[in-house]
């Protein structure tokens, strides 16, 4: 059989491209890399035109209302819309494309897709707290060696490891 | 001088794009659309992980350091983070513990999404309903822990007392012994690889 990891990039080269992508960001934007501030902007997107009057009310939305332009048409927004076909394209050409929910033989589809939502849900409220997420913050930040950025990637990952073993059966 | 192009151009937006498409390439080239994979890194099967994600922060940091000192970059235009200590650090544990249940990141669970995982679009509906939730609970519950622990625009180099230079050749120098670190606990441990 196959060796499946051959069919990935070796990681450092892939890290030193990545490097120059965020080096790039800087270069021409004055920008990091994102990905949690899309999402971000699509909620108060969202918000603002379905609920105009609790928007404007609201201390979280107040300042994307008075600044009177659309949250949508924002760097992150493009960049994460970037990510979809810069991935797509990438698994097109390597074989990869397939619809499919990826789990551990020892949980259920319907278990993987709860956890996930939970998951997703728990990064959606941490990155707002900690202004931004892995990339965003961790990734950029470590990028412009700011201190926030090596304490939220230290903070990220320790409190992985330390929650990893209660949740072993999610993914060995 | 660097960045090229003023805040308020639009050709930001383009650049975004193809930044964007370069950042999801090389994400998916490095396996980093399975999540199978990337929660490796938690239970020592594979670090992938920490190897491009440090091997990534090494080369900005470095490539950067040497724009600003050649007069290219001019550091004081590019994006700089304020520090909050406490709200990052209690983010950062929600985080941690959202990347064990969930198994993606937000930039990862998007690039799964475009190959098709349909767990990594659990996990994006998840991060905006999480979003939603902060944002309609934000006067109660986190507009003031939010501010908690303000201590500037610090890099790190400024906080220990070395210069910029010295900071990024130890952050190289950690990079390079925790690379060698992770494949001595694979191999020390005799951690088998996952199928998947």
């Amino acid at each position: 059989m196959e060796d499946k990891s051959k069919k990935y990039m070796n990681p450092y080269i892939a890290g030193v491209l990545l490097g120059f992508v965020i080096m790039a960001a800087f270069f021409f934007s004055g920008e990091g890399i994102g990905g949690s501030g899309a999402f971000k902007d699509i909620v108060k997107t969202t918000v603002i035109d379905l609920a105009p009057k609790y928007a404007e009310n609201s201390n979280y939305f107040k300042s994307a209302v008075e600044a009177n332009e659309s949250p949508m048409k924002s760097w992150l927004i493009f960049e994460v819309l970037g990510v979809l076909i810069g991935a797509a394209i990438s698994a097109a050409f390597a074989g990869r494309l397939k619809l499919k929910i990826e789990h551990s033989p020892k949980i259920s589809s319907k278990t993987r897709i709860i956890f996930a939502i939970l998951g997703g849900a728990l990064f959606g409220i941490g990155s707002q707290l900690g202004r931004g997420c892995t990339s965003g913050a961790g990734l950029s930040g470590m990028a412009v060696m700011s201190v926030s950025g090596f304490l939220v990637v230290v903070a990220i990952f320790g409190s992985g490891y330390l929650f990893a073993w209660f949740f072993r059966k999610l993914w060995i | 001088m660097a960045p090229i192009f003023e805040q308020t151009s639009e050709w930001n937006l383009i650049i975004a794009l193809l930044i964007g498409i370069a950042f999801g390439w090389v994400l998916e080239r490095a396996g980093f659309s399975t999540s199978r994979k990337l929660a490796g890194v938690f239970y020592g099967y594979d670090f992938v992980v920490i190897k491009v994600f440090f091997t990534a922060a090494i080369t900005a940091s470095l490539g950067l350091l040497f724009l600003n000192y050649f007069g290219v970059l001019d550091f004081s235009k590019v994006w700089m983070p304020t520090t909050f200590l406490w709200s990052t650090i209690v983010g950062g544990i929600i985080m941690g513990l959202g990347f064990i249940l969930g198994g993606f990141c937000p930039g990862t669970s998007v690039c799964a999404v475009a190959t098709g995982k349909i767990d990594a679009l659990a996990f994006v509906v998840g991060i905006t309903l999480g979003i939603f939730f902060y944002s309609f609970t934000y006067e109660y519950l986190w507009e003031d822990f939010r501010e908690y622990g303000n201590i500037g625009n610090v890099k790190i180099g400024e906080l220990i007392g070395v210069t910029e230079g010295v900071a990024v050749l130890i952050f190289i120098l950690f990079g390079l012994f925790a690379f060698w670190l992770v494949d001595k606990i694979k191999k020390e441990y005799n951690i088998k690889d996952v199928e998947y």
